[in-house]
């Protein structure tokens, strides 16, 4: 997917019919391009894409990796870490709290590091600086 | 335990008081919480004005369905490990809608998934074709539900005959359509949020009973799990139910991808995230969901395996409903009549809750899409269109009601799976596309969606879930068609994700590099700032 392509050619589109068109932020139809264009917009974007895409990867590399171990290694599975709590138990427990763990590490990341950027812009947006 | 599989467990008297207790007290909560749901936002959204916390519980309440309380305890309680794989597969999806979906599509759609494919491509066609994999979806998922429905009444009304589970099942689909009717998205969300309440605090109290039972050792009570089985220490491990075979490994993983990427795909989850006021609070709903839907999966895995030490895999074999019925054999076994009568109107409001959910959803696609989007061209009046899904919400229930009958004999768990399959492939490209890739064009659109529809469908056609399977293997039972003679089974795995997921990508990247009609780079614009910023969001009424 091309994630960082930054798209500038504008041929203003068929802006102004649907829902959409109703929005009182629609008087900048041409404003979505000029702010997609823009500095702002395109760190946001970076910062977005280059925390979203290597935290999917890796949570469903992490999940195929128990699948798989699961299905084609059950006895690895079968050995014991203590009584009968086995190895594929505690594989288990952790993806539980791995994605515990990735939905509150998201939470953090977003806030402070997504949302007062989105809120700078939407404010433009809004004020029709773009 | 007094358990002949002709009759009901407990006073079928006791149950029954409990379940119309139930419903009537979520009908009370559905029209007091209802208000006057005159507009399409407030009929399909609430007004929006749901905080995250209510609809993170609520959209727990769509998600743990009767075939993830009943359907995976049961799993664990006959296979045991292989079904504690189901359910990490159900809560680890919840990333991917976390991550990819939630604010996303709460800032770019109004009340359907295919809004936001929509505002992105803006083509009648592609429209309606969101709207057909809609519905095929959510009648998957209403019929695995009211399939679970009939299983859980026989066994707790000791209503055996066909006839009568038939009854049963009607009931159940006359009211939801009146939960919808009267409550809207409002009235829906309360129960829902009720229903969740109660069915965490039944499990967590549950649970607890199980570990004091076990001396709270949890080594302990999987000793004593694995010593009153008849597969002893197996059962501790992968591999009972889908290690028989290679064609039985690669149908987990089959099932893996479609759990994991399904629930992003899912249209009554999607849904619900536009009830709260914005974008941010989406996202924050999702996060509650996953607290709330993980404590609930190691709650299953205690009940699970609590139910094959105290239960035994054996009785609950036996009993009708299969490992459906673990659940409420456990709670017998610990509490006697009223915990069972407890338990049971808990699962009975699932069924109930989300069937309620499922059918607002079917229908607000029917009529935002099809009717004011596709055929009305949106000079659909609002009040048109609130008419429209309500009549919509009549017709799902009796088609709901007619295949739950028609499925009732299939394992509820493996029915959803199927759903998420569909949802994963036919759903789940189109979304990703419109959002992220710039070249993504309306050819791309109908490739990928109806290449994931006609895909994952045609694949379980020609399954062993339909046919070629006369004799029960595993948990997964027999096919649909059970004669010997009719065989059709020409693709090996029950579950298509393995194949129809990457071949609706596929379709779609191919339908969209090929398109004459190049994509419109103001309209990816456009639904990027969007997405991110939140600008031309809908407000809430609040």
């Amino acid at each position: 997917m091309a994630l960082f392509q930054p798209a500038r050619r504008g041929s203003g589109g068929s802006g102004a019919s649907g829902p959409e068109a109703t929005r009182p932020s629609q008087g900048a139809a041409r404003g979505y391009e000029a702010v997609h264009a823009s500095r702002d917009f395109w760190t946001i974007r970076r910062r977005a894409d280059s925390y979203i895409v290597p935290a999917c990867l890796i949570f469903l590399i992490w999940y195929f990796l128990f699948v798989i171990v699961a299905v084609f290694a059950p006895s690895f599975m079968r050995i014991s870490v203590f009584g009968a709590v086995n190895v594929g138990l505690c594989f288990g427990v952790l993806q539980f709290a791995s994605t515990f763990a990735f939905a509150v590490g998201y939470r953090r990341w977003a806030r402070r590091r997504l949302d007062p950027l989105s809120d700078k812009l939407r404010n433009r947006l809004e004020g029709g600086h773009y | 335990m007094p358990l002949a599989s002709s009759q009901a467990v407990g006073t079928p008297a006791v149950n029954f008081a409990i379940f119309a207790f139930f419903v009537l007290v979520t009908l009370i909560i559905a029209v007091s919480a209802a208000g006057k749901n005159k507009s399409a936002s407030d009929y399909y959204t609430g007004g929006r004005t749901f905080t995250s916390w209510q609809n993170g519980i609520a959209i727990g309440g769509d998600y743990l369905s009767a075939a993830s309380f009943l359907g995976i305890a049961g799993i664990i309680a006959l296979a045991g490990y292989d079904g504690f794989l189901y359910s990490i597969g159900f809560l680890v999806g919840w990333l991917l809608v976390l991550l990819l979906v939630s604010e996303r599509l709460r800032n770019t759609g109004r009340y359907t998934m295919a809004d936001v494919i929509d505002l992105r491509l803006r083509a009648r066609p592609v429209r309606a074709a969101a709207a057909i994999s809609t519905l095929t979806v959510s009648l998957f998922y209403l019929i695995a539900q009211m399939a679970g429905a009939g299983a859980l009444v026989s066994l707790l009304l000791g209503v055996n005959a066909a006839a009568g589970q038939d009854i049963v099942i009607a009931v159940v689909g006359l009211l939801m359509i009146i939960y919808v009717l009267v409550g809207g998205m409002k009235g829906t969300t309360w129960v829902q949020i009720v229903k969740a309440s109660v069915l965490a605090g039944g499990a967590a109290m549950t649970t607890f009973w199980v570990l004091a039972r076990a001396g709270f050792s949890l080594p302990g009570l999987l000793q004593h799990a694995a010593t009153a089985s008849p597969a002893g220490a197996m059962v501790l491990g992968p591999g009972l139910e889908y290690g028989v075979s290679t064609v039985s490994k690669f149908d987990f993983i089959s099932l893996a991808l479609a759990l994991v990427l399904g629930t992003a795909g899912l249209p009554h989850v999607l849904m619900r995230l536009y009830t709260v006021p914005n974008g941010r609070e989406a996202r924050q709903s999702v996060i509650w969901t996953i607290w709330v839907v993980g404590l609930f999966y190691l709650c299953t895995l205690v009940l699970g395996f609590g139910a094959m030490w105290l239960v035994g895999g054996k009785a609950i074999a036996a009993a009708p409903g299969g490992g459906d019925s673990a659940v409420p054999l456990l709670a017998y076994h610990l509490g006697g009549t009223l915990l069972l009568g407890l338990m049971a109107a808990v699962a009975f409001a699932t069924i109930l809750a989300v069937v309620a959910g499922l059918t607002i959803t079917a229908s607000a696609c029917f009529a935002h899409d099809v009717y004011a989007g596709v055929l009305r061209q949106a000079d659909a009046e609002p009040a048109d269109e609130v008419r429209v899904a309500r009549i919509t919400a009549v017709v799902i229930g009796v088609v709901a009601v007619l295949g739950g009958i028609v499925a009732k004999r299939i394992d509820v768990a493996f029915l959803v799976g199927l759903a998420f399959a569909i949802a994963a492939s036919a759903n789940l490209p189109a979304i990703l596309y419109s959002l992220f890739w710039s070249r993504f064009t309306a050819r791309g659109a109908l490739w990928s969606i109806y290449a994931g529809l006609v895909g994952s469908v045609g694949l379980i056609v020609i399954s062993p879930v339909v046919s070629g399977q006369a004799t029960a293997v595993g948990a997964i039972g027999t096919s649909l068609i059970t004669s010997p003679h009719v065989n059709f089974a020409f693709f090996p795995l029950n579950n298509p994700g393995l194949v129809s997921i990457p071949l609706a990508f596929a379709a779609g990247w191919l339908g969209s590099v090929t398109d004459r009609q190049p994509a419109d780079p103001a309209r990816f614009a456009r639904i990027q700032v969007r997405a991110l910023t939140g600008v031309g969001a809908e407000r809430s009424s609040r």
